[in-house]
């Protein structure tokens, strides 16, 4: 009996266990959400969201908004999606179309796709800037996208090719035998098909672009200025808020907490929005 | 004919670029290689590993504190990710329903999305507060005989703070995997068990410990290569001051932090910009290591259930 009581303890103090560990990182999550969302809404205003900084960041003329690090950050991670996507996407297809299953090329390239998504992004940041270097290149929104691109590289290949192995064999096979290339039946039945799980990849790797600061931080460089060149450096969300935040001034300590609100709330929208895109998917998936 | 040419186009540019892109890794690499040589050559290994001098200008380059102090910072968010993770991911798939545990996995891949640079905001206004105001003064009044916890800083930047910011960063990863390797093992199994009559975390001892007890591990690895090349969260609340870390609440100085403070003046200085280009290959290799490893493991489980 003391045997039987002494097990059913252990499972109520270990349910109980778990269920604490949940619930406190839980409410920790919820009340960081809490805490950005508080102290950033307070500066969120059309000035905020409508205009690049007055002045130097560091000069005693605090006017103006945060305009020139959200418009980066949009002409940056957009190029960079596009890119990465350009560059990813055929190679899931090769590796989904072209190899077989079993394939052991195919394997060696998903491993080089999960070292790659584990290399930190300051490691990007400083291969680029030493490319940089040796090219004599400044820091320019072009040497951002680029870096970024290959940041998002590997997350992009990563949950494309997911995607593409959940539409089945059948659908190629079907094609194929219809005489179509391989070519065709990539672009005109497996791309087709994924879709909008590929848009889903896209805005995942767009999503991280957005927020990282360690790889544009040397390649994209910062500015007060509104983005005008390819070749000028141009200011980015993550390291508006790492600058500002940085200073004494509580006004700009304010606009860094703004940033951050804003930054979350685009990470918010385009994990939502990925989400749907997948559900569409899978509901549109021939089974 | 056409078709057919464009066909083999297709396919030749396509293995082409998959080749460019897996062999990104080695150039990456070898390109950091080639750069941090020079130091490599002019400095003994033992000065770049084991004395703790780190003076530029004075030609001096002990890597030491930062080695130490990354790793000091990965092992306290480890402390607290894994039990929490590991627990979150027990009650998950064992104890949660199945449309709670399916409304939350979206949120997980939330969390794990969200901005490094936010967990770094969030650092600053609540946890380097905390750290300051209470457990700092809380650890030297009462537990200053612990050595681990003998400090003489006086502000809440410190290695406990970074750790703690770390260890919510990567808790969504290391949950993620590890509740995908639990629900993998076989519910026939789970079902035996508790038709014989054991209780719920009797099962979870005796078969989800031992059949995804690897997985776990290699979930805890890519928790742990995230933690330790991370720069910008840290870099915020780690208190960036060189020195060798006697207790979790010095302040400290990471490897990512170091290469992130100076790229703007390592041109200035003689063999400064190869001394950077070194941290940042010890990071990387570091870190291909561990996902090399969890990928192993990973990957020899998926040919178990397959």
């Amino acid at each position: 009996m003391s045997k039987i009581k002494k097990r059913i303890l252990e499972e109520k103090l270990f349910k109980l266990l778990s269920l604490v560990f949940f619930v406190t990182v839980a409410m920790l999550f919820i009340f960081m959400l809490g805490v950005i969302f508080v102290k950033g809404v307070k500066g969120l205003n059309l000035e905020t969201l409508t205009q690049a900084p007055k002045c130097g960041y560091y000069s005693g003329a605090l006017g103006g908004g945060i305009l020139n690090a959200i418009l980066g950050s949009l002409y940056l991670s957009v190029a960079a999606t596009i890119l990465a996507g350009l560059i990813s996407i055929p190679v899931v297809l090769y590796l989904n179309v072209y190899l077989r299953k079993d394939s052991k090329f195919a394997t060696f390239i998903r491993f080089s796709f999960d070292v790659l998504w584990g290399v930190p992004s300051i490691v990007y940041g400083a291969f680029g800037f030493m490319v940089m270097i040796f090219l004599h290149a400044r820091a320019s929104l072009l040497a951002g996208i680029i870096v970024i691109a290959f940041l998002e590289l590997p997350i992009i290949s990563r949950v494309a090719d997911g995607i593409l192995k959940m539409v089945p064999k059948e659908l190629k096979e079907i094609s194929l035998s219809l005489g179509a290339t391989q070519w065709q039946t990539a672009i005109r039945v497996v791309l087709k098909q994924a879709f909008p799980g590929i848009l889903t990849a896209l805005l995942i790797g767009f999503g991280r672009g957005v927020g990282d600061a360690a790889a544009v931080m040397f390649t994209a460089g910062y500015t007060d200025s509104l983005p005008s060149s390819l070749l000028r450096p141009v200011a980015t969300l993550p390291l508006a808020i790492f600058f500002q935040l940085g200073t004494p001034f509580p006004e700009l300590q304010q606009k860094g907490y703004t940033s951050a609100l804003i930054l979350m709330l685009v990470i918010l929208f385009i994990s939502i929005l990925s989400r749907s895109l997948t559900k569409v998917f899978q509901k549109n998936l021939l089974r | 004919m056409l078709k057919r040419t464009e066909d083999n186009f297709t396919r030749n540019s396509m293995f082409i670029l998959s080749i460019l892109v897996s062999s990104l890794v080695v150039i990456i690499g070898l390109g950091l290689f080639l750069k941090s040589r020079f130091i490599l050559e002019q400095v003994s290994f033992k000065e770049l590993f084991f004395l703790i001098k780190w003076q530029p200008q004075a030609g001096s380059f002990g890597f030491k504190p930062f080695i130490l102090g990354t790793i000091w910072v990965t092992l306290v968010a480890i402390t607290f990710a894994v039990p929490a993770s590991i627990f979150s991911a027990i009650y998950l798939s064992e104890y949660a329903s199945a449309k709670f545990r399916n409304s939350l996995k979206p949120v997980l891949d939330l969390l794990a999305g969200i901005s490094p640079v936010i967990f770094g905001v969030f650092g600053v206004l609540a946890i380097v507060p905390f750290v300051g105001n209470y457990v700092l003064p809380f650890a030297i009044k009462f537990l200053h005989f612990i050595p681990l916890l003998d400090t003489s800083n006086f502000t809440g930047f410190s290695i406990f703070t970074a750790g703690i910011v770390l260890a919510m960063m990567i808790f969504p990863i290391i949950t993620q995997v590890a509740e995908e390797v639990i629900r993998n093992t076989p519910q026939e199994m789970r079902d035996s068990l508790l038709a014989l009559g054991a209780t719920r975390w009797e099962v979870v001892k005796c078969i989800v410990f031992k059949k995804a007890g690897a997985g776990i591990i290699a979930a805890i690895i890519l928790g742990l290569s995230r933690a330790f090349g991370e720069t910008i969260a840290v870099l915020m609340v780690v208190g960036n001051v060189v020195q060798l870390p006697k207790s979790v609440l010095d302040a400290g100085y990471t490897l990512p932090a170091l290469i992130a403070n100076n790229y703007g003046e390592m041109m200035s200085i003689p063999l400064y910009d190869s001394a950077l280009m070194l941290a940042a290959l010890i990071l990387l290799l570091v870190t291909v290591a561990f996902n090399i490893l969890a990928w192993g493991i990973l990957l020899r489980i998926e040919r178990q259930y397959v």
